[in-house]
């Protein structure tokens, strides 16, 4: 999502482009800038343009604007003129200074389009940045430009939020033109800041990770199990992207590259194929029978309430999964560890033939065993009160339900898992 | 820009696990030797599949926190990194004379130093002394002292065992502590018998290992009888058969391991500076503490 932040319950004018002490080395760098193609501002994407006639002289372009013959100290005063311009642009290619995933990810989180297509194109593999640049852009009306970054921002004045995950990151803006970032967990939208534990070195970011609320291990990052009640309220923009990629490791440069169309996706076949020692088996799961046994897995584990990764793998490059992959904003694009290792759980446990098996039952026992296996599947034993004992996975009636269908073994109704070992009394 | 990537085992079970992996990568990058330092791992995130994605630099020197050469850092590391190209050979080694390698990256394109892993490294005979010092909480620890290194053994892998032997000699030959053993988990010596090992009253027991876990918190004491169920945990020193056995738990959590991570990178032609030595330093046991 996206959207306006009120922070600290003080709204600010919305309606106001903030101005800009713009520092002396942006000014520094836009006179080096002539000399650098690469990071030369340009019109069509930073809505402003220097060039040097002679080693003292710049000339200095909007598109409605254009300035000769200025001095060291006049181009200085058309970039203060053209704050937030100047501002805009020295801050990605000089203090942001990436063109790879760090560099994208902060340009999406508030909202610089323009500066993202120059990066390469959004859902579009086929055009690289080269192209992305010179059409897109260009094409674009070049005062709409200036417009767009005036009007970001407007929007950072009062912050810009995007989620990640279980993570709302703010975007706002310094005095300086640099921006700051808040990263909170997403349920604590409309807390107050005063009431959360406040970080400000991402490296926290491992220790707010490594449990979930109940404080058990959480061995797979992008669980939907992140505790709440923290904050990193003024993070700088390296620090932002720091802490997230060590709440949700590599997730942004997943994310980038299928933004840019060329995320690689490695299937479930050809990864299992790919496993070798104790993992080497998983392999022979895959019978050419179909591929019902990997529907299940994916149901199993990658769904939303499992994994907030985005599943792009399917069994093959041929064979789509029918399950849904999830709504994530970050791809999966491999089977991870922790489906591996089931997996290998499975391929040992599916290896065992189908048996019958008579049980005398209730109704209401069969039930009860259904719902015993939803409350457990859906991690809801904890929430199921001691009293309730309408809940088939209620303690008591489950202690009930084996107090009477077990025998000393533990066997239900006393019928032996395996028939060679003979019956056991009921 | 020169990057370091530390990539490890870690565990979907034990908390623990990349704990030293963090605290090595944060010593370094505390040292600023590297433009960058990130770890990776096979069992969490980032997986050693995706941890180069992660690495902004082009000259990457990948340090397996491994303690020997075996199917990790040989066949599982390169391939899930897509080192193209590998082949163990590469190494020539001898089961512990692994340095490094330089090979692309498919992925990526960056060009990668594979190191040999941390465990083989002579300087990883220096963590093991440090690990006495401090569990001794005394810098100058050896005289009237014998010195076990632990190691799992050779069931899974006989380069385990060649390091752990490996350590021991070199300690011997300094002649610091009475007494040098090598007691493995599942072979003979064993570590069960360690008091049969050594006529020294003071025993240091330091397990070459990366991480605590299984192994150096539950198995490992309680096999030595340092106590009778792990969960109530041991004293240090403790009492068993007349010897007073000081158990330190995994090398690897041991802060100057930091400083074997570099040297694999310096050998491997990183410029690190003066971040040897600062590590060193910085990690030392304080001098008359006891």
């Amino acid at each position: 999502m996206t959207g306006h932040a009120e922070t600290d319950g003080t709204t600010l004018d919305q309606n106001v482009v903030p101005s800009i002490d713009l520092p002396t080395a942006a000014v520094d760098a836009l006179a080096r800038s002539p000399d650098d193609d690469h990071r030369a501002p340009t019109i069509a994407v930073d809505g402003f343009r220097v060039t040097a006639t002679t080693a003292d002289a710049y000339t200095f372009e909007t598109a409605t604007e254009r300035h000769a013959d200025l001095s060291r100290a006049e181009l200085a005063d058309a970039a203060h003129d053209h704050d937030v311009l100047v501002a805009d642009w020295y801050v990605f290619e000089h203090v942001v200074d990436d063109e790879g995933s760090r560099g994208a990810f902060l340009r999406w989180l508030e909202g610089a389009t323009e500066r993202l297509e120059r990066l390469g194109r959004l859902d579009d593999g086929r055009t690289d940045a080269a192209d992305a640049s010179t059409s897109d852009a260009a094409e674009r009306s070049e005062p709409t430009t200036a417009t767009a970054i005036r009007d970001r921002f407007r929007s950072l004045a009062s912050g810009i939020e995007h989620d990640w995950g279980q993570l709302r990151i703010t975007a706002t803006i310094a005095d300086d033109g640099t921006r700051r970032y808040a990263i909170r967990h997403v349920d604590a939208a409309g807390i107050d800041r005063d009431h959360l534990e406040a970080h400000d070195d991402p490296r926290d970011a491992r220790s707010i990770a490594k449990h979930d609320p109940d404080g058990r291990y959480r061995p797979l990052k992008t669980a939907p199990t992140l505790p709440t009640g923290w904050v990193f309220p003024d993070l700088d923009a390296r620090e932002c992207y720091e802490t997230v990629e060590t709440f949700y490791p590599a997730t942004v440069a997943n994310w980038d590259r299928e933004r840019r169309g060329d995320l690689d996706v490695s299937h479930w076949h050809e990864t299992m194929a790919r496993q070798t020692g104790i993992y080497g088996l998983i392999e022979t799961w895959d019978r050419g029978e179909g591929h019902e046994h990997v529907e299940w897995v994916a149901e199993t584990c990658c769904a939303d309430s499992q994994c907030l990764k985005r599943r792009e793998w399917e069994y093959d490059a041929e064979t789509a999964l029918s399950v849904d992959g999830g709504d994530g904003a970050f791809p999966c694009r491999e089977p991870c560890s922790l489906v591996v290792s089931a997996a290998r759980r499975w391929t040992k446990l599916e290896s065992e033939a189908e048996r019958t098996y008579e049980f005398d039952l209730t109704p209401s026992e069969k039930e009860q065993l259904e719902a015993l296996i939803d409350a457990v599947a859906d991690g809801r034993v904890e929430e199921i009160r001691e009293a309730d004992l309408s809940e088939g996975a209620n303690r008591y009636r489950t202690r009930f339900l084996r107090a009477k269908r077990f025998d000393d073994d533990g066997a239900l109704r006393g019928v032996p898992t395996d028939p060679e070992e003979g019956t056991t009394d009921e | 820009m020169q990057s370091l990537v530390i990539v490890a085992h870690g565990s979907h079970l034990n908390p623990d696990s990349s704990t030293p992996t963090y605290d090595h990568a944060d010593t370094i990058r505390e040292a600023d030797a590297f433009g960058e330092v990130r770890t990776g791992f096979w069992k969490e995130e980032p997986h050693l599949r995706e941890v180069l994605r992660t690495v902004e630099g082009e000259e990457v020197y990948v340090v397996p926190l491994f303690i020997s050469e075996g199917y990790f850092t040989e066949q599982v590391i390169p391939r899930e990194l897509r080192l193209e190209g590998w082949d163990v050979d590469r190494w020539d080694s001898d089961g512990l004379s692994a340095d490094q390698a330089t090979l692309t990256a498919t992925d990526t394109g960056q060009t990668v130093h594979y190191c040999g892993p941390v465990g083989t490294h002579e300087a990883m005979t220096d963590v093991l002394i440090r690990r006495a010092e401090t569990v001794t909480d005394d810098p100058d620890v050896g005289d009237g002292f014998g010195l076990a290194v632990v190691g799992h053994g050779t069931e899974r892998n006989e380069n385990s065992a060649k390091a752990i032997e490996y350590h021991a000699d070199r300690i011997r030959e300094t002649d610091r502590f009475d007494e040098v053993t090598a007691l493995y988990m599942d072979e003979d010596p064993e570590v069960d018998d360690v008091t049969d090992h050594f006529t020294a009253t003071d025993v240091v027991v330091v397990p070459l290992f990366i991480a605590d876990g299984f192994h150096t918190q539950e198995d490992i004491p309680e096999d030595m009888d340092l106590t009778d169920d792990y969960r109530t945990g041991y004293d240090v020193p403790a009492t068993v058969d007349g010897h007073r056995i000081w158990y330190a738990g995994a090398v690897g959590t041991e802060p100057l391991l930091a400083d074997v991570v570099l040297e694999r990178a310096a050998d491997a032609g990183a410029d690190v500076g003066a971040a040897i030595e600062r590590v060193r330093r910085t990690t030392a046991v304080a001098a008359g503490n006891r």
